[in-house]
């Protein structure tokens, strides 16, 4: 009896040590969005599973479900994710409330100054790094190289708002089934909001004064938006007012569409030929401006991978963000599915090599981007950060209702006039409240 | 004539009643088509798509990317399980308020529907904190306990009407032959209540299932049903139809065969009591 007690305690202890040595192999848990660069990270996974025997678990979500998600697990410290993804809106108010894990001390082989500047002011708090790059993006204009030549017409590098105007119409074969222009006008700060307002910017208008005042009052607010809607009634989609990337990036890709502007990343979308009807006739050119107006109407914005400071796997964390930004997760990219399908827009390297400057869309996508300050967003001077955002917590709320009005002055339920006048009073009422 | 009449009558009421059912039954037919075609073809017009070539490829890559049989795992245990928490609280409460109503039963049965009424973010946060303090975020416990007590206002109200419809006589006979409380709920009360109790346990095994709110909020790798499953696969900043329809197909298609095996018992126990 004794001999067998002794048998089962000695089974016990080798148990023991098993599960311990299987408990040390370490696991982090990475919450993400739902597209083509992260799904393919996803992919590659196991590759940083063999070389630092971290295990990852992913939490995919769409956009804006994500952006809840870790909104609320971060701001109760619930711990439920060791890294997120987050973008340039939420990185500086994050990072400015101690809620992210400085990444000022990476690797020197990381080669943190190789990070294009645009992205790494947008992903800063106070001039320290709170989110690593996944990849970068900024908005352009992608156009049917046939049809424009076919309206006798040349896209320049930078064309104004009124040639866009011009094109559009003339593109416009409605017997055909094309629209000149398909833009972004379905309600939501990330959707329709986004655009707008970046064209606001090419407009010289901005959200706020430097007293935090609201500014849609102001002419050229009245301006951007009867512009938009004018053009759109004239040359773009029936039922605009709905559409959002997905939508337009459907009619373009069918051949509905003359000209799109929206994300670079889009680029790589409309060019495969396995989903793109268009595909080998498409040109890039940068966002329009108006006229006069020195600020073209681009946006900039970053996937980023970032720590949240409840998480106990710092390290770990760290070794996975060093792997999925560095210049070998791009090669590795490169090497197994082309230069074409690497996260682009994160690294100044990328655009400085041969192989990917080839690639059609790098030079526009890179241009684009540099020409986007988030630091200096309009014409005249703000007192926020960020180019279709303004870095403050409460911009998601206001933009999403103002997003709403415009979008309904779109579907013609209410005038530009009126849809004006209730974004100014409803931003006045939320900024009042909230104490600016 | 009148004869006639009724015929006629009948065609049209059939007629308008498969036109409803298609119309209710379209959006889930046209995502199963979707399914079975690549993503440059599911963009198409309708037309276009159907005559595209079928495929299977979007049922492959979601096969690939997620672990699918743990979000089925964790959905049917979270389903089932609420459910039967619910019942194991239900039946006594729906006794009580049946057979043994108080002044107040009423006042009762309505407070616990308005809890219904409650935004669920109301209670977001504070749920949230409790789970954290718990150390239950993220597990099955935590979600079983929240599902059934969304859930339970409706468990009681269904069980409480089926009870209603039960002469109390038949209680009060088996008192008489001496059976204890225990034994007259379980030996008497309920086996008189099962096709009710059945229809109960069906219409909260769905509405389980769907739950889409606290089960995203709630779970991150190791709880997560098919909802999450679901929620992974939509995206605002690409073309993912055919594969969300394909994990679509692939998360409703356990409950839609568990409703249509048991539509008939479903049917009658929510018209249990209907007409009097």
């Amino acid at each position: 009896m004794k001999f067998k007690l002794s048998a089962l305690l000695g089974a016990c202890a080798v148990v023991s040590l098993a599960t311990a040595g299987a408990v040390q192999a370490e696991t982090i848990t990475i919450a993400t969005v739902n597209n083509g660069d992260m799904i393919r990270m996803q992919g590659y996974t196991s590759q940083f599973t063999q070389e630092t025997g971290i295990d990852v678990e992913w939490v995919t979500l769409e956009e804006n479900v994500l952006r809840e998600r870790v909104t609320t697990d971060i701001s109760t410290k619930g711990g439920q994710f060791d890294i997120m993804t987050i973008g340039m809106y939420e990185t500086p108010i994050w990072g400015k409330n101690g809620w992210l894990v400085p990444l000022n001390d990476l690797s020197a082989d990381y080669d943190a100054a190789d990070i294009l500047p645009a992205m790494s002011g947008g992903l800063s708090y106070d001039g320290t790094l709170y989110a690593a790059p996944f990849y970068g993006e900024s908005s352009m204009i992608m156009y049917r190289t046939d049809l424009m030549q076919k309206a006798g017409l040349t896209m320049p590098d930078s064309p104004t708002w009124d040639f866009i105007r011009q094109a559009a119409a003339a593109m416009t074969d409605r017997a055909n089934d094309i629209n000149g222009i398909c833009l972004r006008g379905k309600a939501g700060w990330g959707e329709g909001g986004a655009f707008i307002t970046a064209m606001s910017n090419s407009f010289g208008a901005r959200w706020f004064d430097m007293d935090w005042k609201a500014q849609f009052d102001t002419p050229q607010w009245h301006d951007t938006l009867t512009f938009f809607k004018g053009m759109m009634d004239e040359s773009g989609p029936a039922g605009y007012a709905t559409n959002g990337f997905n939508e337009n990036l459907s009619l373009f890709q069918q051949g509905k569409c003359g000209m799109w502007i929206d994300a670079t990343v889009a680029a790589s979308f409309v060019t495969n030929p396995k989903d793109s009807m268009v595909a080998d006739s498409v040109g890039f050119a940068l966002a329009p401006h108006k006229d006069g107006v020195a600020k073209n109407a681009n946006w900039l914005w970053a996937w980023a991978l970032a720590i949240p400071a409840g998480t106990q796997k710092v390290d770990a964390a760290k070794q996975f963000i060093e792997w999925a930004t560095s210049k070998n997760y791009i090669e590795l990219v490169a090497a197994n599915e082309g230069w074409a399908n690497v996260p682009p827009g994160a690294r100044t390297s990328l655009y400085e090599n041969p192989n990917y400057i080839s690639v059609p869309f790098a030079k526009m996508t890179l241009d684009s981007i540099l020409s986007a300050d988030p630091n200096h967003p309009t014409v005249d001077p703000v007192p926020y950060v960020g180019v279709q955002f303004a870095a403050i917590p409460e911009f998601a709320g206001i933009a999403t209702e103002v997003s709403q009005e415009f979008s309904a002055a779109y579907a013609g339920q209410q005038t530009v006039d009126e849809a004006l006048a209730k974004a100014q009073a409803l931003t006045t009422d939320a900024m009042e409240a909230a104490g600016y | 004539m009148a004869r006639a009449v009724t015929t006629r009558r009948k065609a049209i009421n059939t007629a308008i009643a498969w036109a409803v059912g298609l119309l209710i039954f379209f959006p889930i037919l046209w995502i199963f088509l979707m399914s079975f075609k690549s993503e440059g073809d599911a963009i198409k017009a309708p037309l276009d798509m159907l005559s595209a070539p079928w495929t299977l490829e979007s049922y492959g890559v979601v096969q690939e990317r997620s672990d699918y049989f743990k979000h089925f795992s964790n959905s049917v245990l979270l389903s089932f399980g609420s459910t039967l928490l619910g019942l194991i609280i239900a039946v006594p409460a729906a006794w009580a308020m049946a057979f043994v109503p108080s002044k107040r039963t009423k006042d009762v049965l309505m407070w616990m529907l308005s809890t219904k009424m409650l935004p669920a973010v109301g209670v977001l946060y504070p749920i949230y904190l409790l789970f954290i303090s718990l150390g239950i975020l993220d597990s099955q416990l935590g979600l079983i306990v929240v599902l059934m007590l969304i859930n339970l206002p409706i468990i009681i109200w269904m069980l409480y009407t089926y009870f209603k419809e039960i002469p109390g006589e038949i209680l009060e006979a088996a008192r008489m032959d001496g059976a204890s409380l225990r034994d007259e709920v379980l030996y008497v009360l309920t086996p008189m209540a099962i096709p009710g109790m059945a229809s109960t346990v069906l219409l909260n095994v769905i509405l389980a299932w769907n739950e889409a709110f606290w089960t995203l909020k709630l779970t991150a790798a190791n709880a997560a049903p098919l909802t999450a499953f679901i929620a992974s696969y939509s995206s605002p900043e690409g073309l993912f139809y055919a594969k969300l329809s394909a994990a679509s197909v692939m998360a409703i298609a356990p409950i839609l065969i568990m409703g249509w095996f048991s539509q008939k018992q479903l049917v009658r126990g929510l018209t249990f009591g209907a007409v009097k």
